[in-house]
């Protein structure tokens, strides 16, 4: 492929003419190297990972009175994060509860929340099921899936930061209502009783 | 040592496959990969479970560094020139054609208005310097943050709002912008996350 010849039809040449011929090969070594620093400019400056998103949708101030008034005490849930990657919970009104405490390990707070929900969590495990074996189109699939989300006897959770909490431990919570199926909760703040509460154990 | 002789080789290695090979990865690269965006500081997001890919247009980013501070930005320029013009004209700072081409050239921005003029002065270099970004105010008395994006929604109704903040960023900051953000209606917004591989249940 690298051969070129040249043909030197110089008319001031007298006589015999200078086979003067470039050589038959070019060596393309400079090229290549060429080559590669462009790509390593590109590898560097660039990159091919577009950053992921969570969508959340919180509740508005004006809603926030009617949810609290609708949830049954047993089926409400309210997690208290504080600092050192703690996480407090308790079940049912702030009255009378008891602060227990766990932590983001998937033993910890996935495993109560997931025995909580459990009825949900087993249907949304047997839809996806469902959906591997019958190839079930995926518009019907999510409409399933929030039907059993915001079924009434679905886990509410009230989640609640302490001052100490970091943006970590709020993204690890959220995270969780999705791995759990959790389609009901709020990010809330912390008032009231609930601060008491938070006093008394000096979290 | 007559007898053996060593045979000199030519060592002449064609080098065309290897330049094809080259200009093939380089065009790989060119065409599917963006070029990151410069930001102000380096932010390390946490992780999460969700798939869903940030959309490339009209988008509204907040960007809170690990101390708190707050970044705004807005995608596209011509709507960058009509946000700095409503800001401007909201805070009586007055800016040159010069620092407002200056402005619309940045992808975000995290100064008070006040300190607005003087930062776009700096030459390049010098504004990536932290101490030269002070964050902007979002505080119940000054909450200029508020400001912008009334101003950014003003400019582009269909802007998503996509939050990108540091781990370690202590979650009173968080509040600062949530509440803001409530208290202007916007509910429904994204944060930006790595990717964490869905644990099998």
């Amino acid at each position: 492929m690298a051969e070129v010849s040249q043909d030197s039809t110089s008319s001031k040449r007298r006589g015999k003419r200078r086979a003067k011929k470039l050589p038959n090969r070019i060596d393309f070594t400079p090229m290549v190297d060429l080559g590669f620093l462009l790509i390593t400019f590109f590898m560097l400056a660039t990159s091919l990972i577009k950053p992921q998103t969570m969508e959340i949708t919180l509740p508005s101030d004006k809603n926030t009175e009617e949810n609290k008034a609708v949830a049954k005490a047993s089926q409400a849930v309210t997690l208290i994060l504080g600092k050192n990657d703690k996480i407090f919970y308790y079940f049912g009104k702030t009255e009378g509860a008891q602060l227990i405490e766990t932590d983001y390990t998937p033993g910890g707070l996935r495993k109560l929340l997931l025995a909580k929900n459990y009825n949900v969590a087993k249907q949304v495990q047997d839809l996806r099921a469902e959906k591997d074996k019958t190839g079930m189109d995926e518009q019907v699939f999510q409409k399933k899936l929030q039907e059993i989300k915001t079924n009434k006897n679905a886990l509410i959770v009230r989640i609640m930061l302490t001052d100490e909490a970091n943006y970590r431990n709020m993204v690890d919570a959220l995270d969780e209502m999705s791995i759990c199926s959790i389609s009901r909760y709020a990010v809330v703040d912390i008032e009231g009783a609930d601060l008491k509460l938070i006093q008394d154990r000096n979290i | 040592m007559p007898k053996v002789k060593i045979k000199r080789k030519s060592t002449w290695i064609d080098m065309t496959a290897m330049c094809d090979v080259a200009f093939l990865l380089l065009t790989f690269f060119m065409l599917t990969s963006n070029f990151t965006k410069k930001e102000p500081v380096l932010v390390a997001t946490p992780s999460s479970i969700s798939e869903i890919k940030i959309p490339e247009t009209n988008i509204m980013t907040i960007l809170i560094d690990a101390e708190g501070k707050i970044y705004f930005g807005i995608d596209g320029q011509v709507n960058r020139q009509q946000l700095i013009g409503k800001m401007a004209a909201i805070y009586r700072v007055s800016l040159s054609e010069e620092e407002i081409k200056r402005y619309t050239l940045l992808d975000l921005i995290g100064n008070p208005m006040s300190a607005l003029k003087p930062f776009l002065a700096l030459p390049a270099e010098r504004r990536d310097l932290v101490q030269n970004n002070m964050g902007i105010p979002a505080d119940s008395t000054n909450n200029q943050f508020k400001e912008w994006i009334k101003s950014a929604r003003s400019v582009n109704p269909d802007l998503r709002i996509a939050i990108k903040a540091d781990e370690k960023t202590p979650y009173p900051a968080i509040r600062k912008v949530m509440k803001s953000l409530q208290e202007l209606d916007e509910n429904h917004y994204n944060l930006i996350t790595r990717l964490e591989t869905v644990p099998g249940n």
